[in-house]
């Protein structure tokens, strides 16, 4: 396996406040890797640098090779670095099929088009309706984003990420806020996108990062305190200590 | 001889500038903590020059046309306030423009209903019609007093943000207006006193510009325009920002307008100088606020940096 | 393409069947005062059209497109002033005029958002006023006569009736084009940019290259409309591209239903149509239209276009939500 994604140094400040401190990270190709750590931890500063919406003070972003770290989220996304967002962010006006439309044109070439409907672009579609399909939205590909329930806005979320044909996911907290059922169906989901794409989540759902991941970083404080397999993880003692709480720790 | 013009062309720009900032002070705080865009700026300042005119016409008491203009700014301020501003904060800023755009038509329609298309002057008393020397040069004496009046506001407003209970609520309101509500705070009040308190200020400076403009219906929008470069260059709720901007402006416009067409003389002839001059000075302050935002979108001294 | 006629769009084309035959009518009733009227109601809904590409689409209220009509109004009277009446060397002088400066206060203007974009188009919009007022030896400010009407192959727009008849092709062009458009790629990467502008780059397409190109395409059309203006009064003057014909440019494209294929012309027809009655009724009726204003905006804004398209929805079994292709839009982002 080769680095898809590789975090030199990353460092992000606000003032005197080290938000991201010198993290360097790896993602395998092929591989799913999780992020978690506890709250500030400054897992969605680092996702957003990684996906270009933030500029980091110091260190490098290299994607596939390409030192990334100047270039803006669009630019990375046509790369195929796609992310899905915490908060749900889908165009409200538009349907299930027209949003992930968009996304797949969005990476396969300009939208200087005047006159053909986008709907008419049959690759993009093609890239649509994959997307809408692997999501589990396809009996809602014609219903407006604004009638979508919360979970399924979420599942449009991810068809978007994958109607790109991404090469990596970024997946922020994908599973927040959703009822039991739910988690286990995105679950479901991810564990079928597993191996096609390089994924990395940021979860707060412990369980089902550690039913996914092949391999999870612990962030806390901004620093990168350990990579290692689940069992690795779930074994490290600083790890027990600092992230699963001081009752274990007391108990053992 | 030059001299004494650059000098007089300094003062000048300083009193356009001290004008300009009594717009902008309230214009700003409005943009800044309600996000709310005022174009009826303009009205309550031709509102103030019309008070201004009309006690004074009648009463033959400059400092009572002033007064008059003060609460006839803070009233309709209020009602303004009260009746339609309130209801729009909420909105997005395409509202804003459309009804203060209605707004600005029914009050130039009004004032040239009521006291018709020709324009009213105001005599200024005795004591201020004359010239003040200094150092063998000189200059109108209500000049003076507008510098006066518009760096005094300058100081008040700069003691009420920064000292002031109630200004520290503005500061705190224009960073997080949720928080400061959620804090017990009477937000609505306290943005009907601000939007009165801007409103009072428009007036005053309509009163103050009075006796040396024509007053007349319309005379609003060419300087709100101007206040909105000021507000761009300074920063949009940024009140020192604006008073800095408003000098930046004062004087840009006041002295491109006197030299460039005669540095222009010196570069082209004087046919191409006697045209092209006036035609670039009367863009000067327009190229200088595309010149600022293109290096800092944000503006020169923006309100929350910090 | 879901182009069916439905009852929201039966009045919007009927009227324009109607607008289609009136040149004739006027003739036959000898009121070539309708013939005038109605090419300046046309000539400013090809205007808000312009207009609503920027803003009902792309959501960037430019509170400064009069400019543009100006120097499509200038781009006819500057060259006439010199003899010169072919109407091509006039339409590239606008095309190239608003192109540029399109170009440039549009780079500028989109480095902001929010409240500062309005102002900073609003003030390029007086600056370009400025210049046309300071130049005396085209008029200044009390503008210039066009000595000579645009020519096209021994085409003259000299009269009403043949201005009349190039702003109806030409509306009726632009709102089929607008019609594609807003289901084309570049139409919904503006509207997505309307509803979300981050999410916009996040899916790959970068924001700020479609709004400028949407904003010079607005501002050229802007300009194609000021240039049958200028013919049809056979004047320009700076007083046309004051910052008041830029608001009343947004409250057409408003009034009619921001973002909607026929939205602008309905707005247009209500605007100059209901300015027209209060003329009839009062001198003082700019007073009453102010607070007309300002009661559309105290009300809400989904516009004469969005009425219809309600009143169209409830008469179809539409699954809730769903929305008229051609009418109804809602705001922009706050």
């Amino acid at each position: 396996m080769s680095a898809l994604l590789q975090t030199e140094n990353l460092t992000k400040r606000y003032g005197a406040l080290v938000v991201t401190d010198d993290v360097s990270l790896t993602v395998e190709e092929g591989e799913l890797h999780a992020i978690i750590g506890p709250n500030g931890a400054g897992k969605t500063t680092l996702i957003n640098q990684l996906s270009g919406e933030l500029a980091p003070n110091g260190g490098a972003v290299r994607f596939a090779g390409k030192n990334v770290t100047a270039a803006g989220i669009d630019r990375r996304a046509r790369q195929g670095l796609l992310r899905s967002y915490q908060i749900t962010s889908v165009f409200d006006e538009f349907t299930v099929r027209e949003n992930a439309t968009l996304a797949a044109l969005g990476t396969q070439r300009h939208a200087f088009s005047f006159w053909t409907s986008l709907l008419n672009d049959q690759k993009a579609l093609e890239a649509a309706d994959e997307g809408i399909a692997a999501a589990g939205l396809a009996a809602l590909a014609d219903v407006h984003a604004s009638d979508l329930g919360y979970g399924e806005r979420r599942q449009l979320e991810l068809a978007m990420a994958l109607a790109a044909r991404p090469r990596f996911l970024l997946l922020d907290e994908p599973m927040a806020g959703m009822s039991v059922q739910e988690s286990a169906a995105v679950v479901a989901l991810l564990q079928s996108l597993k191996r096609k794409y390089t994924i990395l989540l940021v979860e707060h759902d412990m369980n089902a990062v550690f039913a996914l991941a092949d391999r999870i970083s612990v962030l806390v404080y901004g620093k990168l305190l350990v990579s290692g397999t689940p069992d690795e993880i779930r074994n490290n003692a600083e790890v027990r200590a600092i992230y699963l709480g001081e009752e274990e720790v007391g108990h053992s | 001889m030059t001299f004494s013009l650059l000098l007089a062309q300094l003062l000048n720009g300083l009193q356009y500038g001290v004008l300009l900032f009594l717009l902008a002070a309230g214009l700003t705080l409005v943009f800044g903590i309600m996000s709310f865009v005022n174009l009826a700026h303009g009205s309550l300042y031709m509102l103030g020059a019309y008070a201004a005119a009309v006690v004074t016409g009648a009463t033959d008491s400059f400092a009572l046309g002033v007064f008059a203009a003060l609460a006839t700014g803070t009233v309709v301020g209020m009602l303004l306030e009260s009746a339609a501003v309130s209801r729009l904060y909420r909105r997005d800023h395409l509202d804003h423009v459309l009804a203060t755009f209605g707004l600005v038509l029914f009050f130039n329609e009004m004032t040239r209903m009521i006291w018709g298309p020709q324009p009213l002057f105001v005599a200024l008393p005795e004591s201020l019609s004359g010239t003040i020397d200094i150092f063998g040069f000189s200059y109108p004496a209500y000049r003076f007093l507008i510098i006066a009046v518009g760096l005094a506001v300058a100081i008040g407003s700069s003691w009420l943000i920064h000292k002031a209970r109630v200004g520290m609520l503005v500061r705190a309101g224009s960073v997080n207006p949720q928080m400061v509500g959620a804090l017990g705070v009477n937000i609505r009040l306290l943005n009907a006193m601000l939007f009165a308190l801007g409103a009072a200020l428009a007036a005053l400076a309509g009163a103050m510009a009075a006796p040396i403009l024509s007053v007349q219906s319309g005379m609003g929008e060419p300087v709100l325009i101007t206040t909105l470069v000021v507000i761009v260059i300074g920063g949009i709720g940024s009140v020192s920002g604006a008073f800095y901007a408003a000098l930046i402006v004062g004087l840009t416009d006041t002295l491109g307008r006197t030299y460039l067409p005669l540095l222009m003389r010196e570069f082209a002839s004087r046919d191409v100088a006697n045209a092209a001059g006036p035609a670039l000075a009367s863009m000067l302050v327009y190229l200088l606020m595309a010149v600022v935002l293109a290096v800092r979108p944000q503006g020169l001294f923006p309100a929350h940096k910090g | 393409m879901r182009m069916s006629l439905s009852t929201g769009n039966a009045l919007p084309v009927a009227l324009l069947a109607g607008l289609a035959l009136l040149p004739f009518a006027a003739a036959a009733a000898d009121e070539p005062f309708f013939t005038a009227f109605f090419a300046r109601v046309l000539i400013y809904a090809i205007a808000a059209t312009a207009l609503n590409v920027a803003l009902g689409l792309g959501g960037l209220v430019s509170l400064g497109h009069a400019l543009f009509l100006g120097l499509g109004m200038y781009s006819v009277a500057l060259p006439a002033h010199f003899g010169i009446a072919n109407g091509w060397i006039h339409v590239a002088a606008c095309v190239a005029s608003c192109g540029v400066v399109g170009i440039l206060t549009g780079y500028v203007s989109l480095r902001t958002s929010g409240i500062a974009f309005i102002m900073i188009t609003l003030a390029f919009a007086q600056m370009g006023y400025f210049l046309i007022v300071s130049l005396k030896q085209f008029g200044g400010d009390d503008g210039m006569a066009i000595p000579v009407a645009s020519e096209f192959f021994g085409f003259s727009l000299g009269s009403p009736d043949s201005v009349y008849g190039v702003a109806f092709c030409l509306l009726v062009a632009l709102t089929v084009w607008i019609a594609r458009l807003r289901s084309a790629p570049f139409g919904m990467t503006l509207r997505a940019g309307r509803q979300n502008a981050r999410r916009v780059a996040s899916v790959g397409l970068s924001l700020s290259r479609y709004q400028l190109t949407a904003y010079v395409l607005s501002a050229i059309l802007c300009g194609l409309a000021g240039m049958l203006l200028a013919n049809l009064n056979a004047y320009a003057s700076p007083s046309s591209m004051s910052w008041m014909v830029s608001g009343e440019l947004i409250v057409m494209v408003v009034l009619g239903g921001m973002g909607s294929v026929f939205g602008p012309f309905l707005g247009t027809v209500a605007f100059l149509g209901i300015e027209e009655m209060l003329k009839a009724v009062t001198e003082h009726w700019m007073a009453v239209f102010g607070i007309l204003i300002l009661a559309v905006a105290l009300l809400g804004k989904a516009g004469i276009a969005g009425l219809l398209a309600r009143s169209g929805r409830s008469n179809s079994p539409a699954r809730k939500g769903a929305k008229g292709p051609l009418l109804a839009e809602s705001g922009v982002q706050p």
